[in-house]
């Protein structure tokens, strides 16, 4: 090889006195042992005292870091990363009614954030209207509720969106809103193909964690591979999948099956759009991902390094891509909910600076940095503003975007990231055996190695080897907050009579021309000519609810409900 | 003499949320602890929930949500117990709860609220202190 960082001679003298080193520390804990019987990440990745170029002996610099903007990625996905543009500043927001929403989109913009993303309430994400009795007591609680295409112009009235990339954080129904957004955007006078944004549209991560639930595997792949072929053709700019592993490790995922369960997902979109005759190098430069980031912070950065030299080899080896943006894993990150606790909630700000900062160090496209009170309820003004403005104090008080990819070359970093890849490829070989997520998932094999690893956390909580400062150290009650934000029960009938009164002026004729059209694509083979997304934007525009179109995906393909395995 | 039975407990998850992380752990220490236990799954509605409840024959129904809604399903799953004579079956919940919630779920007649920090022994615990098994049902 020849190409290794350290010479022979350099690592036989490392040998030599790491092994003395040793036997000084061991003589040293004889006097003060040290403080755990084992030291291990949030995820219980077991972690030594020292790390020397002995553990990164074999690393080739070139082979595995290489430079920023190149093959494989592991330094960062653009040559100049934030010494040109920091990462995009993306808090993720919705509440109440689309107005309520769109006055909170007009407030992170004026205090500076740079990209919009929309939370939608639960009756929204699971493809049911307001009115829906599924939906009672939901109604713009933990997002806003859109039911139909003049909710989604009401929730983005008065923003450019030529010029600002919004994310919506939406599944099972993503092609039924991102139609009612594609609709409303031209409705406006935009051109489709300058639209920026992101679909989450991750179909497979709601079965394995968030459980969004709507349709069975199959028929959720075919929609996914629907939009992303529109995508491609139609509207180049959007990312068309935001392929998950926030959801999974907030279920309780250890870092390596975030990093796993995550990039098999991927593995299986690019499968299934192949199969559909896409080729890899016209659509993978679409797909971006989502990783969480939890509160142990080098094992977050070696996580998201690993993540793209990983995915780069994979579409390099197994998907013979050519173009270097196919092979980027390109992601947006989010702060650690779960890491987040009730008691001193003001202690919450330390966390999710500190997952901040790992995400920024591992090299993120954008950011959302959880509020202090998100622990209880979508967040306040107050400490919404507390969230954007600790993305900024990073970014322009303590010099950690001036360089790129700071952490390389530390010996524990980089024998992290090595860990995190090999790791992860265990279980992507282990996916591969049992046939392929989709069986995987039929075998409730993702599911239970998270809830494994969620029960395995709690006890070791319970037992303290893992400590929650005002959880099971320092206990202490959970305050009274002056500013939690309330969502008026209320919402719900105005939201109801809001869409009663939009479905009463629909052309009836014209709506049902569109949605027998919807229904004709549904049933017929997946291809391009039955591509859904033409239909569903000109039903959307005749008036079709959101629900109006799922209920149509739910009786021509079918429901699934949570199997409840524990 | 018949042996008491082992404690049947529901776990259930009403409304359109799924975070089942905090069902699906306590599901696991209900069952570690020698209960026999049921979990519904997301996305149950009230009549579901009571439904199964019953049909399990449950001594012990625990109500996990994290969106909001316990304003209305709680309530709900209350009086859906009442109308069919199972008021004796003790309901509690865990997750989210605005603190001026609290006193409102307890009035209803919820037996116990468990917040976020909770610990699995001390929801043990409480449940071998206050919920003993329902008289079978005279046919």
């Amino acid at each position: 090889m020849g190409r290794k960082m350290f010479s022979e001679a350099q690592l036989d003298r490392m040998e030599k006195e790491y092994k003395d080193w040793l036997q000084e520390y061991q003589k040293a804990l004889q006097k003060m042992p040290e403080r755990m019987e084992r030291f291990s990440t949030v995820s219980d990745m077991e972690v030594k005292a020292l790390y020397t170029p002995l553990d990164i002996k074999d690393k080739d610099y070139f082979e595995d870091l290489g430079f920023p903007g190149q093959f494989p990625f592991t330094r960062g996905v653009q040559p100049t990363m934030y010494r040109a543009r920091l990462w995009t500043m993306r808090m993720f927001a919705g509440l109440g009614t689309a107005e309520d929403t769109n006055k909170r989109f007009h407030y992170l913009i004026e205090h500076g954030e740079t990209g919009l993303s929309t939370a939608f309430d639960f009756p929204t994400l699971m493809g049911y209207d307001t009115e829906s009795p599924l939906a009672r007591g939901e109604c713009g609680k933990c997002g806003v509720a859109i039911d139909t295409v003049d909710d989604m112009q009401r929730l983005f009235a008065g923003i450019n969106l030529e010029e600002v990339t919004t994310s919506m954080t939406i599944n099972p129904p993503a092609s039924v809103i991102w139609a009612m957004y594609i609709a409303n955007a031209e409705n406006e006078g935009y051109d489709r193909k300058k639209l920026g944004g992101t679909i989450q549209n991750d179909c497979l991560k709601e079965f394995i964690a968030q459980k969004t639930l709507m349709l069975p595997p199959e028929p959720s792949l075919r929609l996914v591979v629907d939009t992303v072929e529109f995508g491609t053709y139609e509207v180049p700019r959007w990312n068309t999948i935001s392929i998950s592993g926030y959801h999974i490790r907030e279920a309780g995922a250890t870092a390596v099956q975030e990093l796993a369960f995550t990039i098999y997902d991927g593995i299986t979109y690019v499968e299934e759009c192949i199969k559909r005759g896409l080729k890899v190098d016209d659509f993978a430069g679409r797909l971006s991902f989502f990783w969480n980031s939890h509160i142990d912070f080098f094992e977050e950065i070696a996580k998201m390094r690993a993540a793209r030299r990983l995915w780069a080899r994979l579409m390099k080896d197994r998907f013979k891509a050519q173009k270097p943006r196919s092979m980027m894993c390109r992601f947006h990150t989010q702060t650690a909910g779960c890491s987040l606790t009730a008691q001193e909630p003001y202690n919450n700000i330390i966390r999710t600076t500190t997952e901040a900062l790992a995400a920024i160090l591992g090299g993120t496209q954008s950011l959302h940095t959880n509020s202090l009170d998100e622990v209880y309820m979508i967040p306040s003004e107050e400490a919404v503003r507390i969230a954007l403005r600790t993305q900024q104090i990073l970014a322009d008080e303590t010099g950690v975007a001036n360089v790129i990819d700071p952490l390389a070359g530390s010996y524990f970093v980089e024998a992290l990231t090595d860990k995190m890849e090999e790791e992860a490829m265990v279980y992507i070989r282990k996916l591969d055996e049992l046939g392929g997520m989709v069986a995987a998932i039929e075998k409730d094999y993702p599911q239970m190695e998270i809830a494994d690893a969620a029960y395995h956390f709690q006890q070791q909580v319970e037992k303290g080897e893992k400590i929650i400062i005002g959880v099971n150290k320092f206990p202490s009650a959970r305050p009274e907050l002056e500013f939690v934000l309330k969502i008026d029960d209320e919402l719900e009938n105005f939201q109801i009579e809001r869409t009663r009164q939009f479905k009463a002026k629909r052309d009836k004729v014209k709506l049902q021309k569109a949605m027998d059209e919807l229904r004709r694509r549904c049933e017929g083979p997946p291809c391009w000519e039955n591509n859904v997304m033409p239909a569903l934007i000109d039903a959307v525009r005749a008036g079709a609810t959101e629900q109006e179109c799922c209920d149509l995906y739910r009786e021509v393909f079918g429901t699934y409900s949570d199997p409840g395995t524990f | 003499m018949a042996e008491e039975r082992k404690l049947r407990i529901l776990i259930a998850k009403p409304g359109l949320d799924g975070h089942d992380r905090g069902a699906r752990v306590i599901a696991r220490a209900f069952r570690d602890a020698g209960f026999e236990v049921v979990y519904t799954g997301c996305h149950q509605t009230p009549e579901q929930i009571v439904s199964t409840a019953i049909q399990e024959d449950v001594d012990l129904i625990g109500l996990s949500i994290l969106s909001g809604a316990h304003r209305y399903s709680f309530p709900r799953i209350m009086e859906l117990l009442k109308e069919n004579n199972a008021e004796d079956i003790t309901v509690i919940g865990g997750g989210i709860f605005p603190l001026e919630d609290i006193p409102k779920l307890k009035a209803i007649g919820i037996k116990e609220i468990f917040e976020p920090g909770a610990k699995l022994d001390d929801i043990v615990q409480w449940v071998r202190t206050n919920v003993k098994p329902r008289k079978a049902m005279v046919a």
